[in-house]
Protein backbone atom coordinates (compact mmCIF):
# COMPACT_ATOMS: atom_id res chain seq x y z
CA UNK A 1 0.00 0.00 0.00
CA UNK A 2 1.28 3.41 -0.80
CA UNK A 3 1.84 5.94 1.99
CA UNK A 4 -1.09 8.06 0.82
CA UNK A 5 -3.53 5.19 0.53
CA UNK A 6 -2.57 3.77 3.89
CA UNK A 7 -3.12 7.14 5.54
CA UNK A 8 -6.44 7.68 3.82
CA UNK A 9 -7.76 4.30 5.01
CA UNK A 10 -6.42 4.90 8.51
CA UNK A 11 -8.09 8.29 8.78
CA UNK A 12 -11.27 6.74 7.38
CA UNK A 13 -11.27 4.38 10.36
CA UNK A 14 -10.36 7.23 12.71
CA UNK A 15 -12.92 9.77 11.55
CA UNK A 16 -15.67 8.66 13.96
CA UNK A 17 -13.39 8.91 16.95
CA UNK A 18 -11.88 12.17 15.76
CA UNK A 19 -15.36 13.66 15.46
CA UNK A 20 -16.45 12.47 18.91
CA UNK A 21 -13.24 13.63 20.57
CA UNK A 22 -13.15 16.97 18.80
CA UNK A 23 -16.73 17.94 19.58
CA UNK A 24 -17.28 16.23 22.94
CA UNK A 25 -13.85 16.11 24.56
CA UNK A 26 -11.28 18.51 23.12
CA UNK A 27 -13.57 21.40 22.30
CA UNK A 28 -15.26 21.37 25.76
CA UNK A 29 -11.80 21.63 27.32
CA UNK A 30 -11.18 24.80 25.33
CA UNK A 31 -14.73 25.94 25.98
CA UNK A 32 -14.20 25.55 29.72
CA UNK A 33 -11.38 28.06 29.45
CA UNK A 34 -13.45 30.50 27.36
CA UNK A 35 -16.49 30.01 29.58
CA UNK A 36 -14.67 31.16 32.68
CA UNK A 37 -13.97 34.56 31.07
CA UNK A 38 -17.45 35.10 29.62
CA UNK A 39 -20.91 35.81 30.92
CA UNK A 40 -22.98 32.89 29.63
CA UNK A 41 -26.62 32.18 30.40
CA UNK A 42 -27.48 30.24 27.23
CA UNK A 43 -30.15 32.83 26.33
CA UNK A 44 -28.15 35.92 25.35
CA UNK A 45 -24.95 35.95 23.34
CA UNK A 46 -21.98 35.37 25.68
CA UNK A 47 -20.00 38.52 26.47
CA UNK A 48 -16.40 38.85 27.62
CA UNK A 49 -16.17 39.93 31.25
CA UNK A 50 -12.50 39.45 32.07
CA UNK A 51 -11.94 38.09 35.56
CA UNK A 52 -15.45 38.91 36.85
CA UNK A 53 -16.44 35.26 37.07
CA UNK A 54 -13.47 34.49 39.25
CA UNK A 55 -14.18 37.38 41.62
CA UNK A 56 -17.86 36.38 41.71
CA UNK A 57 -16.99 32.80 42.52
CA UNK A 58 -14.54 33.81 45.25
CA UNK A 59 -16.92 36.33 46.79
CA UNK A 60 -19.65 33.69 47.05
CA UNK A 61 -20.17 33.25 50.82
CA UNK A 62 -20.15 29.47 50.36
CA UNK A 63 -16.83 29.49 48.47
CA UNK A 64 -14.51 29.01 51.44
CA UNK A 65 -16.81 26.50 53.07
CA UNK A 66 -17.10 24.50 49.88
CA UNK A 67 -13.32 24.10 49.65
CA UNK A 68 -12.99 23.26 53.33
CA UNK A 69 -15.80 20.71 53.06
CA UNK A 70 -14.28 19.20 49.95
CA UNK A 71 -10.91 18.87 51.67
CA UNK A 72 -12.52 17.44 54.77
CA UNK A 73 -14.57 15.00 52.71
CA UNK A 74 -11.47 13.95 50.78
CA UNK A 75 -9.51 13.49 53.99
CA UNK A 76 -12.25 11.45 55.67
CA UNK A 77 -12.90 9.46 52.52
CA UNK A 78 -9.21 8.64 52.34
CA UNK A 79 -9.07 7.52 55.95
CA UNK A 80 -12.07 5.22 55.32
CA UNK A 81 -11.94 4.58 51.62
CA UNK A 82 -8.20 4.20 51.33
CA UNK A 83 -7.08 2.37 54.44
CA UNK A 84 -10.11 0.10 54.80
CA UNK A 85 -9.89 -1.59 51.37
CA UNK A 86 -6.18 -2.30 51.84
CA UNK A 87 -6.69 -3.88 55.24
CA UNK A 88 -9.69 -5.81 53.90
CA UNK A 89 -7.62 -7.04 50.96
CA UNK A 90 -4.80 -8.11 53.31
CA UNK A 91 -7.26 -10.17 55.37
CA UNK A 92 -9.09 -11.61 52.35
CA UNK A 93 -5.79 -12.70 50.84
CA UNK A 94 -5.06 -14.79 53.94
CA UNK A 95 -8.38 -16.60 53.85
CA UNK A 96 -8.59 -19.97 52.14
CA UNK A 97 -12.35 -20.42 52.18
CA UNK A 98 -15.35 -18.56 50.76
CA UNK A 99 -13.04 -16.36 48.68
CA UNK A 100 -15.44 -16.20 45.75
CA UNK A 101 -18.35 -15.25 48.01
CA UNK A 102 -16.40 -12.53 49.81
CA UNK A 103 -15.13 -11.03 46.58
CA UNK A 104 -18.63 -11.13 45.15
CA UNK A 105 -20.29 -9.32 48.03
CA UNK A 106 -17.63 -6.66 48.42
CA UNK A 107 -18.02 -5.72 44.75
CA UNK A 108 -21.82 -5.97 44.73
CA UNK A 109 -22.45 -2.34 45.80
CA UNK A 110 -20.13 -1.13 43.04
CA UNK A 111 -22.40 -2.77 40.48
CA UNK A 112 -25.54 -1.07 41.77
CA UNK A 113 -26.45 2.30 40.28
CA UNK A 114 -25.29 4.97 42.77
CA UNK A 115 -28.84 6.22 43.07
CA UNK A 116 -29.81 2.90 44.70
CA UNK A 117 -27.09 3.17 47.33
CA UNK A 118 -27.89 6.81 47.97
CA UNK A 119 -31.65 6.42 48.35
CA UNK A 120 -31.21 3.26 50.41
CA UNK A 121 -28.90 5.04 52.85
CA UNK A 122 -31.18 8.05 52.97
CA UNK A 123 -33.74 5.73 54.47
CA UNK A 124 -31.21 4.11 56.85
CA UNK A 125 -30.20 7.57 58.08
CA UNK A 126 -33.80 8.53 58.86
CA UNK A 127 -33.60 9.74 62.49
CA UNK A 128 -36.91 8.05 63.39
CA UNK A 129 -37.52 4.56 62.02
CA UNK A 130 -34.24 4.47 60.09
CA UNK A 131 -32.19 1.30 60.40
CA UNK A 132 -29.08 2.91 61.89
CA UNK A 133 -30.80 4.56 64.82
CA UNK A 134 -32.74 1.35 65.46
CA UNK A 135 -29.47 -0.58 65.61
CA UNK A 136 -27.94 2.03 67.94
CA UNK A 137 -31.07 1.80 70.06
CA UNK A 138 -30.85 -2.00 70.20
CA UNK A 139 -27.34 -1.67 71.67
CA UNK A 140 -28.57 0.97 74.12
CA UNK A 141 -26.68 3.78 72.41
CA UNK A 142 -28.10 7.28 71.97
CA UNK A 143 -29.55 8.02 68.50
CA UNK A 144 -27.62 10.19 66.06
CA UNK A 145 -29.05 12.89 63.82
CA UNK A 146 -26.93 11.64 60.88
CA UNK A 147 -27.73 13.85 57.88
CA UNK A 148 -29.71 16.39 59.89
CA UNK A 149 -26.85 17.71 61.99
CA UNK A 150 -24.02 19.80 60.61
CA UNK A 151 -21.53 17.87 62.74
CA UNK A 152 -22.39 14.38 61.43
CA UNK A 153 -23.67 15.09 57.91
CA UNK A 154 -20.30 15.01 56.19
CA UNK A 155 -19.16 11.77 57.80
CA UNK A 156 -22.52 10.23 56.89
CA UNK A 157 -21.81 11.04 53.25
CA UNK A 158 -18.34 9.49 53.59
CA UNK A 159 -19.92 6.27 54.88
CA UNK A 160 -22.26 5.99 51.86
CA UNK A 161 -19.43 6.82 49.52
CA UNK A 162 -17.14 4.21 51.05
CA UNK A 163 -19.85 1.56 51.04
CA UNK A 164 -20.59 1.96 47.38
CA UNK A 165 -17.01 2.42 46.12
CA UNK A 166 -14.66 0.32 48.21
CA UNK A 167 -15.21 -2.89 46.25
CA UNK A 168 -13.11 -1.93 43.26
CA UNK A 169 -10.15 -0.74 45.34
CA UNK A 170 -10.31 -3.94 47.40
CA UNK A 171 -10.19 -6.17 44.33
CA UNK A 172 -7.34 -4.16 42.80
CA UNK A 173 -5.28 -4.51 45.98
CA UNK A 174 -6.14 -8.18 46.17
CA UNK A 175 -4.75 -8.72 42.67
CA UNK A 176 -1.61 -6.79 43.61
CA UNK A 177 -1.12 -8.89 46.75
CA UNK A 178 -1.36 -12.09 44.73
CA UNK A 179 1.49 -10.89 42.51
CA UNK A 180 3.95 -10.73 45.41
CA UNK A 181 6.51 -13.53 44.98
CA UNK A 182 6.12 -16.01 47.87
CA UNK A 183 9.90 -16.37 48.18
CA UNK A 184 10.03 -12.90 49.69
CA UNK A 185 7.79 -13.95 52.56
CA UNK A 186 9.79 -17.13 53.04
CA UNK A 187 13.04 -15.17 53.16
CA UNK A 188 11.54 -12.67 55.62
CA UNK A 189 10.33 -15.52 57.78
CA UNK A 190 13.77 -17.14 57.81
CA UNK A 191 15.17 -13.82 58.91
CA UNK A 192 12.80 -13.98 61.86
CA UNK A 193 10.32 -11.31 60.77
CA UNK A 194 6.94 -11.59 62.49
CA UNK A 195 3.62 -10.99 60.76
CA UNK A 196 3.65 -7.21 61.16
CA UNK A 197 7.26 -6.95 60.07
CA UNK A 198 6.43 -9.03 57.00
CA UNK A 199 3.63 -6.60 56.14
CA UNK A 200 5.87 -3.62 56.71
CA UNK A 201 8.98 -4.88 54.94
CA UNK A 202 7.55 -7.11 52.21
CA UNK A 203 3.89 -6.38 51.49
CA UNK A 204 3.94 -2.60 51.56
CA UNK A 205 7.17 -2.09 49.55
CA UNK A 206 5.95 -4.63 46.99
CA UNK A 207 2.60 -2.86 46.51
CA UNK A 208 3.97 0.66 46.95
CA UNK A 209 3.31 1.77 43.40
CA UNK A 210 -0.29 0.60 43.31
CA UNK A 211 -0.86 2.12 46.73
CA UNK A 212 0.43 5.47 45.49
CA UNK A 213 -1.53 5.30 42.23
CA UNK A 214 -4.76 4.45 44.03
CA UNK A 215 -4.11 7.30 46.44
CA UNK A 216 -3.93 9.76 43.54
CA UNK A 217 -6.93 8.23 41.78
CA UNK A 218 -9.02 8.40 44.92
CA UNK A 219 -8.04 11.97 45.72
CA UNK A 220 -9.08 13.02 42.22
CA UNK A 221 -12.32 11.02 42.45
CA UNK A 222 -13.36 12.16 45.91
CA UNK A 223 -12.57 15.81 45.28
CA UNK A 224 -15.27 15.73 42.60
CA UNK A 225 -17.89 14.37 45.00
CA UNK A 226 -21.31 15.43 43.86
CA UNK A 227 -24.09 12.87 43.85
CA UNK A 228 -23.97 12.24 47.62
CA UNK A 229 -24.47 15.88 48.71
CA UNK A 230 -26.88 16.49 45.81
CA UNK A 231 -29.20 13.63 46.70
CA UNK A 232 -28.76 13.32 50.46
CA UNK A 233 -28.35 16.77 51.96
CA UNK A 234 -28.69 19.41 49.25
CA UNK A 235 -25.59 21.05 50.72
CA UNK A 236 -27.10 21.50 54.15
CA UNK A 237 -27.50 21.60 57.07
CA UNK A 238 -25.97 25.09 57.28
CA UNK A 239 -23.79 24.54 54.21
CA UNK A 240 -21.91 21.80 56.02
CA UNK A 241 -21.93 19.52 52.98
CA UNK A 242 -21.54 22.04 50.15
CA UNK A 243 -18.65 20.73 48.04
CA UNK A 244 -16.91 22.50 45.17
CA UNK A 245 -18.54 20.24 42.58
CA UNK A 246 -21.93 20.81 44.20
CA UNK A 247 -21.44 24.56 44.23
CA UNK A 248 -20.41 24.44 40.58
CA UNK A 249 -23.53 22.50 39.68
CA UNK A 250 -25.72 24.94 41.62
CA UNK A 251 -24.13 27.96 39.94
CA UNK A 252 -24.62 26.50 36.51
CA UNK A 253 -27.94 24.74 36.62
CA UNK A 254 -29.90 26.52 39.34
CA UNK A 255 -28.60 30.07 38.93
CA UNK A 256 -27.88 29.75 35.17
CA UNK A 257 -24.52 31.41 35.80
CA UNK A 258 -22.34 29.19 33.64
CA UNK A 259 -19.44 31.65 33.83
CA UNK A 260 -18.98 31.43 37.61
CA UNK A 261 -19.38 27.68 37.42
CA UNK A 262 -16.71 27.63 34.72
CA UNK A 263 -14.40 29.72 36.91
CA UNK A 264 -14.91 27.33 39.83
CA UNK A 265 -14.28 24.45 37.47
CA UNK A 266 -10.99 26.00 36.36
CA UNK A 267 -9.85 26.26 39.97
CA UNK A 268 -10.86 22.68 40.72
CA UNK A 269 -9.14 21.52 37.56
CA UNK A 270 -5.86 23.21 38.45
CA UNK A 271 -5.84 21.54 41.86
CA UNK A 272 -6.71 18.15 40.39
CA UNK A 273 -4.22 18.46 37.53
CA UNK A 274 -1.43 18.70 40.07
CA UNK A 275 -2.48 15.31 41.39
CA UNK A 276 -3.04 13.96 37.89
CA UNK A 277 0.45 15.03 36.83
CA UNK A 278 1.87 13.27 39.82
CA UNK A 279 -0.13 10.18 38.88
CA UNK A 280 1.19 10.31 35.34
CA UNK A 281 4.74 10.37 36.65
CA UNK A 282 4.02 7.31 38.76
CA UNK A 283 2.58 5.44 35.77
CA UNK A 284 5.75 6.19 33.82
CA UNK A 285 7.81 4.88 36.71
CA UNK A 286 5.68 1.74 36.70
CA UNK A 287 6.49 1.04 33.06
CA UNK A 288 10.21 1.63 33.43
CA UNK B 1 -27.19 -33.96 78.59
CA UNK B 2 -24.79 -36.73 79.46
CA UNK B 3 -24.97 -38.28 76.06
CA UNK B 4 -24.26 -34.95 74.41
CA UNK B 5 -21.21 -34.39 76.59
CA UNK B 6 -20.02 -37.90 75.96
CA UNK B 7 -20.33 -37.51 72.24
CA UNK B 8 -18.50 -34.21 72.35
CA UNK B 9 -15.62 -35.65 74.29
CA UNK B 10 -15.49 -38.67 72.01
CA UNK B 11 -15.35 -36.33 69.07
CA UNK B 12 -12.51 -34.42 70.61
CA UNK B 13 -10.67 -37.66 71.36
CA UNK B 14 -11.03 -38.76 67.77
CA UNK B 15 -9.76 -35.40 66.61
CA UNK B 16 -6.64 -35.81 68.70
CA UNK B 17 -5.90 -39.27 67.37
CA UNK B 18 -6.48 -38.52 63.71
CA UNK B 19 -4.53 -35.43 62.75
CA UNK B 20 -7.00 -32.70 61.63
CA UNK B 21 -7.43 -32.04 57.97
CA UNK B 22 -4.90 -29.33 57.17
CA UNK B 23 -6.06 -26.01 55.73
CA UNK B 24 -5.11 -26.16 52.10
CA UNK B 25 -2.60 -23.57 50.97
CA UNK B 26 -2.33 -23.04 47.25
CA UNK B 27 -0.10 -20.01 47.43
CA UNK B 28 2.12 -18.57 50.07
CA UNK B 29 0.96 -15.32 51.74
CA UNK B 30 1.98 -13.36 54.80
CA UNK B 31 1.06 -16.13 57.21
CA UNK B 32 3.14 -19.24 56.49
CA UNK B 33 1.38 -22.58 55.91
CA UNK B 34 3.17 -23.97 58.94
CA UNK B 35 1.88 -21.19 61.20
CA UNK B 36 -1.59 -21.49 59.73
CA UNK B 37 -1.78 -25.18 60.51
CA UNK B 38 -0.45 -24.96 64.04
CA UNK B 39 -3.17 -25.50 66.67
CA UNK B 40 -3.35 -21.79 67.48
CA UNK B 41 -3.09 -20.77 63.87
CA UNK B 42 -6.10 -22.90 63.05
CA UNK B 43 -8.17 -21.44 65.85
CA UNK B 44 -7.34 -17.88 64.91
CA UNK B 45 -7.93 -18.67 61.24
CA UNK B 46 -11.43 -20.04 61.77
CA UNK B 47 -12.27 -17.21 64.14
CA UNK B 48 -11.17 -14.60 61.60
CA UNK B 49 -12.96 -16.41 58.78
CA UNK B 50 -16.25 -16.50 60.64
CA UNK B 51 -15.85 -12.88 61.76
CA UNK B 52 -15.14 -11.72 58.20
CA UNK B 53 -18.05 -13.73 56.80
CA UNK B 54 -20.46 -12.28 59.35
CA UNK B 55 -19.14 -8.76 58.95
CA UNK B 56 -19.24 -8.82 55.15
CA UNK B 57 -22.72 -10.30 55.08
CA UNK B 58 -23.94 -7.65 57.50
CA UNK B 59 -22.21 -4.81 55.69
CA UNK B 60 -22.93 -5.69 52.08
CA UNK B 61 -25.80 -8.18 51.90
CA UNK B 62 -27.96 -7.08 54.81
CA UNK B 63 -28.64 -3.56 53.40
CA UNK B 64 -29.90 -5.20 50.22
CA UNK B 65 -31.98 -7.66 52.23
CA UNK B 66 -33.41 -4.69 54.12
CA UNK B 67 -34.24 -3.01 50.81
CA UNK B 68 -35.98 -6.11 49.45
CA UNK B 69 -37.97 -6.79 52.62
CA UNK B 70 -38.73 -3.08 52.98
CA UNK B 71 -40.50 -3.28 49.65
CA UNK B 72 -42.58 -6.21 50.92
CA UNK B 73 -43.78 -4.42 54.05
CA UNK B 74 -46.71 -2.06 54.44
CA UNK B 75 -45.99 1.61 55.23
CA UNK B 76 -47.39 1.03 58.73
CA UNK B 77 -45.01 -1.84 59.34
CA UNK B 78 -42.10 0.27 58.07
CA UNK B 79 -42.90 3.01 60.58
CA UNK B 80 -43.03 0.49 63.40
CA UNK B 81 -40.39 0.65 66.13
CA UNK B 82 -38.47 -1.55 66.64
CA UNK B 83 -38.55 -2.72 63.01
CA UNK B 84 -39.50 -6.26 62.11
CA UNK B 85 -36.73 -8.47 60.76
CA UNK B 86 -39.11 -10.38 58.50
CA UNK B 87 -42.13 -8.76 56.90
CA UNK B 88 -45.15 -9.84 58.94
CA UNK B 89 -47.41 -10.11 55.95
CA UNK B 90 -45.32 -9.88 52.76
CA UNK B 91 -47.23 -8.27 49.91
CA UNK B 92 -45.77 -7.51 46.50
CA UNK B 93 -48.19 -4.58 46.30
CA UNK B 94 -45.41 -1.99 46.54
CA UNK B 95 -43.71 -3.35 43.42
CA UNK B 96 -46.80 -2.85 41.30
CA UNK B 97 -47.44 0.56 42.83
CA UNK B 98 -43.80 1.54 42.28
CA UNK B 99 -43.98 0.25 38.72
CA UNK B 100 -46.96 2.51 37.98
CA UNK B 101 -45.94 5.56 40.03
CA UNK B 102 -42.41 5.75 38.73
CA UNK B 103 -43.48 4.59 35.28
CA UNK B 104 -40.63 2.10 35.57
CA UNK B 105 -41.56 0.31 32.35
CA UNK B 106 -40.76 3.39 30.27
CA UNK B 107 -37.70 4.28 32.35
CA UNK B 108 -36.28 0.78 32.10
CA UNK B 109 -36.84 0.60 28.34
CA UNK B 110 -35.18 4.03 27.97
CA UNK B 111 -32.18 3.03 30.08
CA UNK B 112 -31.67 -0.27 28.27
CA UNK B 113 -32.04 1.47 24.92
CA UNK B 114 -29.49 4.15 25.87
CA UNK B 115 -27.08 1.55 27.25
CA UNK B 116 -27.22 -0.78 24.26
CA UNK B 117 -27.25 2.06 21.73
CA UNK B 118 -24.30 3.64 23.53
CA UNK B 119 -22.51 0.32 23.43
CA UNK B 120 -22.97 -0.04 19.66
CA UNK B 121 -21.77 3.51 18.98
CA UNK B 122 -18.90 3.22 21.42
CA UNK B 123 -17.66 -0.09 20.02
CA UNK B 124 -17.96 1.04 16.41
CA UNK B 125 -16.03 4.25 17.08
CA UNK B 126 -13.44 2.95 19.53
CA UNK B 127 -12.64 -0.37 17.88
CA UNK B 128 -12.08 1.19 14.47
CA UNK B 129 -10.00 3.98 16.00
CA UNK B 130 -7.86 1.54 17.98
CA UNK B 131 -7.46 -0.64 14.89
CA UNK B 132 -6.34 2.33 12.80
CA UNK B 133 -3.89 3.49 15.46
CA UNK B 134 -2.51 0.03 16.09
CA UNK B 135 -2.38 -1.65 12.68
CA UNK B 136 -2.70 1.03 9.98
CA UNK B 137 -0.35 3.43 11.78
CA UNK B 138 -1.24 6.74 10.13
CA UNK B 139 0.96 9.81 10.25
CA UNK B 140 0.52 11.68 13.57
CA UNK B 141 -1.09 8.55 15.05
CA UNK B 142 0.86 8.88 18.27
CA UNK B 143 -0.05 12.54 18.60
CA UNK B 144 -3.73 11.66 18.25
CA UNK B 145 -3.45 8.84 20.77
CA UNK B 146 -1.67 11.16 23.18
CA UNK B 147 -4.38 13.76 22.86
CA UNK B 148 -7.05 11.11 23.43
CA UNK B 149 -5.28 9.90 26.55
CA UNK B 150 -4.86 13.47 27.76
CA UNK B 151 -8.65 13.73 28.11
CA UNK B 152 -8.42 11.13 30.89
CA UNK B 153 -6.49 13.64 32.97
CA UNK B 154 -9.34 16.16 32.91
CA UNK B 155 -11.74 15.61 35.82
CA UNK B 156 -15.22 14.62 34.62
CA UNK B 157 -17.08 17.11 36.81
CA UNK B 158 -15.06 20.00 35.37
CA UNK B 159 -15.85 19.26 31.72
CA UNK B 160 -19.49 18.68 32.61
CA UNK B 161 -20.48 22.32 32.25
CA UNK B 162 -18.74 23.17 28.95
CA UNK B 163 -19.95 19.82 27.60
CA UNK B 164 -23.50 20.73 28.55
CA UNK B 165 -23.14 24.14 26.91
CA UNK B 166 -21.82 22.43 23.78
CA UNK B 167 -24.73 20.00 23.69
CA UNK B 168 -27.21 22.85 24.13
CA UNK B 169 -25.54 24.76 21.29
CA UNK B 170 -25.88 21.71 19.06
CA UNK B 171 -29.55 21.34 20.02
CA UNK B 172 -29.03 17.77 21.23
CA UNK B 173 -30.99 18.02 24.51
CA UNK B 174 -33.32 15.06 24.99
CA UNK B 175 -31.65 13.32 22.10
CA UNK B 176 -29.97 9.97 22.85
CA UNK B 177 -26.96 11.04 20.77
CA UNK B 178 -26.16 13.48 23.58
CA UNK B 179 -25.45 10.40 25.69
CA UNK B 180 -23.85 8.24 23.03
CA UNK B 181 -21.37 10.55 21.34
CA UNK B 182 -19.64 11.88 24.50
CA UNK B 183 -19.48 8.31 25.82
CA UNK B 184 -17.78 7.16 22.62
CA UNK B 185 -15.00 9.72 23.18
CA UNK B 186 -13.46 7.34 25.70
CA UNK B 187 -9.67 7.44 25.70
CA UNK B 188 -9.42 4.57 28.11
CA UNK B 189 -11.33 2.15 25.86
CA UNK B 190 -9.17 3.09 22.91
CA UNK B 191 -6.05 2.62 24.99
CA UNK B 192 -7.13 -0.85 26.18
CA UNK B 193 -8.19 -1.97 22.71
CA UNK B 194 -5.07 -0.61 21.04
CA UNK B 195 -2.83 -2.31 23.55
CA UNK B 196 -4.52 -5.62 22.82
CA UNK B 197 -4.42 -5.13 19.05
CA UNK B 198 -0.70 -4.33 19.33
CA UNK B 199 -0.11 -7.83 20.66
CA UNK B 200 -1.62 -9.52 17.57
CA UNK B 201 1.29 -10.91 15.52
CA UNK B 202 2.03 -9.01 12.34
CA UNK B 203 2.42 -12.30 10.39
CA UNK B 204 -1.24 -13.14 10.94
CA UNK B 205 -2.36 -9.90 9.36
CA UNK B 206 0.18 -10.10 6.55
CA UNK B 207 -1.03 -13.61 5.72
CA UNK B 208 -4.58 -12.30 5.41
CA UNK B 209 -3.39 -9.40 3.27
CA UNK B 210 -1.57 -11.80 0.92
CA UNK B 211 -4.84 -13.68 0.57
CA UNK B 212 -6.26 -10.39 -0.70
CA UNK B 213 -8.07 -9.12 2.41
CA UNK B 214 -8.53 -5.36 2.64
CA UNK B 215 -8.36 -3.46 5.93
CA UNK B 216 -12.07 -3.97 6.69
CA UNK B 217 -11.82 -7.67 6.04
CA UNK B 218 -8.69 -7.97 8.20
CA UNK B 219 -10.48 -6.21 11.05
CA UNK B 220 -13.56 -8.40 10.75
CA UNK B 221 -11.99 -11.78 10.10
CA UNK B 222 -8.65 -11.61 11.90
CA UNK B 223 -8.52 -8.90 14.55
CA UNK B 224 -12.02 -9.09 16.02
CA UNK B 225 -12.17 -12.89 16.53
CA UNK B 226 -8.79 -12.87 18.30
CA UNK B 227 -9.74 -9.91 20.47
CA UNK B 228 -12.85 -11.45 21.96
CA UNK B 229 -11.62 -11.26 25.58
CA UNK B 230 -10.84 -7.55 25.49
CA UNK B 231 -13.99 -6.80 23.51
CA UNK B 232 -15.98 -8.58 26.22
CA UNK B 233 -14.37 -6.57 29.00
CA UNK B 234 -14.78 -3.24 27.22
CA UNK B 235 -18.40 -4.07 26.31
CA UNK B 236 -19.43 -4.96 29.83
CA UNK B 237 -17.81 -1.90 31.33
CA UNK B 238 -19.36 0.38 28.71
CA UNK B 239 -22.86 -1.00 29.27
CA UNK B 240 -22.61 -1.05 33.06
CA UNK B 241 -21.19 2.48 33.20
CA UNK B 242 -23.94 3.91 31.05
CA UNK B 243 -26.64 2.04 32.98
CA UNK B 244 -25.29 3.45 36.25
CA UNK B 245 -24.64 6.97 35.03
CA UNK B 246 -26.58 9.67 36.84
CA UNK B 247 -25.32 13.23 36.50
CA UNK B 248 -25.04 13.44 32.72
CA UNK B 249 -28.47 11.92 31.92
CA UNK B 250 -29.89 14.16 34.66
CA UNK B 251 -28.73 17.16 32.65
CA UNK B 252 -29.44 16.14 29.07
CA UNK B 253 -32.46 13.79 29.21
CA UNK B 254 -34.91 15.99 31.05
CA UNK B 255 -38.24 15.07 29.44
CA UNK B 256 -40.08 12.75 31.80
CA UNK B 257 -40.68 10.21 29.04
CA UNK B 258 -36.99 10.19 28.06
CA UNK B 259 -35.36 9.92 31.48
CA UNK B 260 -33.14 7.07 32.61
CA UNK B 261 -34.21 4.95 35.52
CA UNK B 262 -31.73 6.52 37.97
CA UNK B 263 -32.91 10.03 37.14
CA UNK B 264 -36.58 9.04 37.16
CA UNK B 265 -36.26 7.48 40.61
CA UNK B 266 -34.45 10.50 42.00
CA UNK B 267 -37.16 12.85 40.74
CA UNK B 268 -40.14 10.93 42.11
CA UNK B 269 -38.65 9.40 45.27
CA UNK B 270 -39.71 12.31 47.48
CA UNK B 271 -43.38 12.01 46.54
CA UNK B 272 -44.08 8.34 47.25
CA UNK B 273 -44.05 6.07 50.32
CA UNK B 274 -40.91 4.37 51.54
CA UNK B 275 -41.93 0.85 50.55
CA UNK B 276 -42.64 2.06 47.03
CA UNK B 277 -39.21 3.69 46.85
CA UNK B 278 -37.63 0.41 47.95
CA UNK B 279 -39.67 -1.45 45.34
CA UNK B 280 -38.37 0.90 42.69
CA UNK B 281 -34.78 0.56 43.89
CA UNK B 282 -35.04 -3.22 43.90
CA UNK B 283 -36.33 -3.28 40.33
CA UNK B 284 -33.47 -0.97 39.31
CA UNK B 285 -30.86 -3.15 41.00
CA UNK B 286 -31.99 -6.46 39.52
CA UNK B 287 -30.57 -5.99 35.98
CA UNK B 288 -27.13 -5.06 37.33
CA UNK B 289 -27.09 -7.92 39.82
CA UNK B 290 -27.97 -10.34 37.01
CA UNK B 291 -25.21 -8.89 34.82
CA UNK B 292 -22.79 -9.29 37.72
CA UNK B 293 -23.81 -12.91 38.29
CA UNK B 294 -23.29 -13.80 34.65
CA UNK B 295 -20.16 -11.79 33.85
CA UNK B 296 -18.49 -11.88 37.26
CA UNK B 297 -15.19 -13.25 35.98
CA UNK B 298 -14.97 -10.80 33.09
CA UNK B 299 -15.75 -7.87 35.34
CA UNK B 300 -13.17 -8.83 37.94
CA UNK B 301 -10.56 -9.60 35.29
CA UNK B 302 -11.23 -6.30 33.56
CA UNK B 303 -11.02 -4.37 36.80
CA UNK B 304 -7.50 -5.54 37.53
CA UNK B 305 -6.27 -5.72 33.94
CA UNK B 306 -7.44 -2.28 32.97
CA UNK B 307 -7.15 -0.05 35.92
CA UNK B 308 -3.52 -0.12 36.92
CA UNK B 309 -1.14 -1.93 34.64
CA UNK B 310 -0.55 0.92 32.22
Amino acid sequence: MSFLRRNLTAYGFLCGALFCFTVFAWYPMVREFILSFQRTDLINEPTWVGLDNFTNAIQDPAFGEAWLNTLEFTFLALVCGYAVPFVVALVLNELRHARAYLRFVVYLPVMLPPIVAVLLFRWFYDPGPGLFNQVLDAFGLPPSAWLDSSSTALISLVIVSTWMNMGSATLIYLAALQNIPPELYEAAELDGAGIFKRIRHVTIPQTRLILLLMLMLQIVATMQVFIEPYMLTGGGPENSTVTVAYLMFQNAFTLQDYGSAGALGMMLMIVLLVFAAFQLRLTREDKA
Amino acid sequence: MISVGARASAGRGRGRKRSPKPIEVQFRTIVSPHQLNSPWGRRVYWLVLVAVLVLFTLAFVFPLYWMATGALKTPEELAQMPPTLFPADPTPEAFFEAWDLFDIGTLLVNTVYYSLGGWVVCMAVDVSAAYALSKLRPAFGNVILGMMLATLMIPAMVVLIPLYVTVVDLGLLNNPWALWLPAAANGFNIFLLKRFFDSIPRELIEAAQIDGAGPVRVLRSVVLPISRPILGVVSIFTIVTSFKDFVWPLLVMTDSDKMTISVGLSQTAGAVTQNQVMGGLLITSIPMVIVFFIFQRHIMAGLTAGSIKG
